[in-house]
């Protein structure tokens, strides 16, 4: 369970976050929507301990994440951020074994070998396996991201915007891949979504962040209707119903 | 290229055997291994200067490059090294304070004093090029020349003040004709941090991905830049203490080795180290026997092939891209 009480933060004369309260419990698939600079990154990257946090508390299953170690939490949770801009020019493999790290400190048994090319099958890499980051396109590049975070095995999984620079083919692949970890693995995966659709139907939850506040929060059925979305993103857009999932007319 | 790297790796290591024992026989006296067995004088003489000389000359050369190596890694821009960022400077700086003030310190008094600078230095440095905007990779480098410029000139000052300019001279031009039997052995200690570099390689690997990769894979980020700084000052300050400021190694090394097998240090650091060496002994005995019987400075030497190599880098990045 992630416990996320009265948290508040201000960068210089921007107040980011603004007295955000929520519990995710284990499990399932949550997506939290919400349009630029409405604190969905912050957020994740609070609950990932990659900013110090200033007021309020947050805890990944009962861990605290200020004052827990960092090496314990990495075994919790895995982080990818947006635009990670790595410029280490490493192989995909070496890469995605670097997810091994905090189980491993660096000695690679046959488990993590076995999990390592697992994961590189998982997302279409085992082609590119021995190939160097700088030589891959923005899609293959966030792929092997993506696959590094999903190799460090963790209960929880926050993403930032994964499906950045992915084309159709593999956004709806790591989606349906994150539903699986879900399903299959027990995982609990933060995702942050530009594309609402993606949401409607691969969530279970969807959250919605507007200027540092949580502002609808429930199944998705239930955020997205058209009073709740010209709320959270400032303008009207029809939703229609396709094969039981809602779909957002938003670009009409 | 998957085949150029292991051709790579052959011509380096077997281009550092090769110049060793091409090093211990170049110098004014005549030394072939014949003499060595009947003649006293010329065992001596490989003992005392020419092994020492190029001992020397192996252990900066490994040092410099893995010196670079890290400065690049926690700079995160691939274009400084420590003579071009300040850290150089910093340490004759300490030096020129120890000899001022007790100008009978000992070599190794001398050695701590310019590490403690250099640490000062070279997180000033970095405190200040973390703040320079990311999207902006060439203000790092020239910030690191007009800081290292500022710093330099102070040392100047203050040795033109004190009549001790020839002094400075020594630290800031390297070269390796003053290195005799009892003279570099404090050098050691540069195959100690290199070996202490490679035992934390995968950590400085993950450090090269940045702060937030690093602590999203539970890796101490600040220890980690608080122990590459020191490995950064302690061997540039005792590159500058025995054998004087050499330029490039630093620089060219990394990127060479980075271009032709990546970055995961724990294949990569040892070549680093290995080709670093290679190039500051190929260089030092250009500069022996370029006008034989007398010497050119290495630093010299380096200062027209690093340039070349360092162009050829520049633009084979480009073509790449």
């Amino acid at each position: 369970m992630i416990e996320i009480k009265n948290v508040s933060l201000r960068l210089g004369d921007t107040q980011i976050l603004e007295d955000v309260s929520l519990t995710m419990p284990k499990g399932g698939l949550t997506a939290l929507v919400g349009p630029n600079g409405a604190g969905k990154s912050s957020l994740l990257s609070l609950i990932a301990r990659l900013q110090p946090l200033q007021s309020g508390s947050i805890s990944v299953d009962g861990l605290a994440v200020d004052t827990t170690p960092s090496r314990r939490l990495a075994k919790t949770l895995a982080i990818l951020r947006q635009d990670p801009a790595v410029a280490s020019r490493l192989k995909v493999r070496e890469l995605v074994g670097f997810g091994r790290f905090p189980h491993q400190r660096g000695r690679i048994d046959d488990n993590d070998l076995r999990l390592i090319e697992a994961a590189l099958q998982q997302f279409g890499l085992t082609d590119l396996a021995d190939r160097f980051l700088d030589h891959l396109s923005g899609g293959q590049r966030q792929r092997a991201m993506v696959a590094m975070a999903f190799c460090q095995g963790t209960d929880y999984m926050l993403l930032d915007e994964p499906l950045n620079n992915l084309d159709m083919m593999f956004a709806r692949q790591l989606m349906r891949d994150l539903r699986a970890a879900a399903d299959k693995d027990r995982r609990t995966v933060i995702v942050v979504l530009h594309d609402i659709n993606h949401a409607a139907v691969y969530a279970d939850r969807i959250v919605a962040m507007k200027d540092g506040r949580i502002v609808a929060d429930g199944p998705p059925a239930e955020v997205l209707q058209p009073d709740v979305l010209a709320k959270v993103f400032g303008y009207e857009m029809d939703v229609i119903e396709v094969g039981g999932a809602p779909l957002v007319l938003h670009h009409r | 290229m998957p085949a150029a790297v292991p051709n790579a790796r052959l011509v380096v290591a077997t281009g550092l055997v090769g110049l060793f024992a091409l090093s211990l026989c170049i110098g004014v006296d005549d030394m072939s291994l014949d003499r060595i067995g009947t003649n006293a004088g010329a065992l001596q003489l490989l003992l005392v200067s020419r092994l020492p000389r190029t001992v020397a000359v192996v252990l900066t050369g490994a040092g410099l490059a893995i010196a670079g190596l890290v400065l690049q890694i926690l700079v995160r821009n691939r274009f400084v090294e420590p003579i071009t960022t300040g850290t150089g400077q910093s340490a004759a700086l300490g030096v020129l304070a120890v000899t001022l003030l007790f100008p009978t310190a000992s070599i190794g008094a001398k050695t701590l004093a310019a590490s403690a600078t250099a640490l000062a230095g070279t997180s000033i440095f970095l405190a200040i090029a973390h703040k320079l905007p990311p999207t902006q990779p060439f203000l790092i480098p020239l910030f690191g020349l007009v800081y290292g410029g500022v710093i330099g000139a102070a040392v100047t000052f203050i040795a033109w003040q004190t009549d001790l300019l020839q002094y400075v001279d020594v630290w800031t031009n390297g070269e390796f004709s003053g290195v005799l039997r009892g003279r570099y052995e404090l050098l050691w200690i540069l195959a100690a941090m290199v070996a202490l570099a490679w035992w934390v390689a995968d950590r400085l690997t993950i450090a090269s991905m940045g702060r937030e990769v690093s602590v999203g894979l539970g890796l101490d980020y600040q220890r980690i830049v608080q122990l590459g700084l020191v490995m950064v000052a302690v061997i540039s300050s005792l590159a500058v203490v025995v054998v004087g400021m050499i330029p490039f190694v630093g620089l060219v090394v990394p990127n060479l080795v980075s271009r032709l097998m990546g970055d995961n240090l724990k294949s990569a650091l040892p070549w680093v180290a290995v080709t670093g060496a290679t190039l500051l002994l190929a260089c030092d005995i250009i500069g022996r026997v370029i006008r034989y019987p007398y010497e050119i400075p290495v630093g010299t030497v380096l200062g027209v092939v690093g340039s070349g190599l360092f162009l050829w880098i520049l633009f084979g990045r480009t073509q790449r891209a």
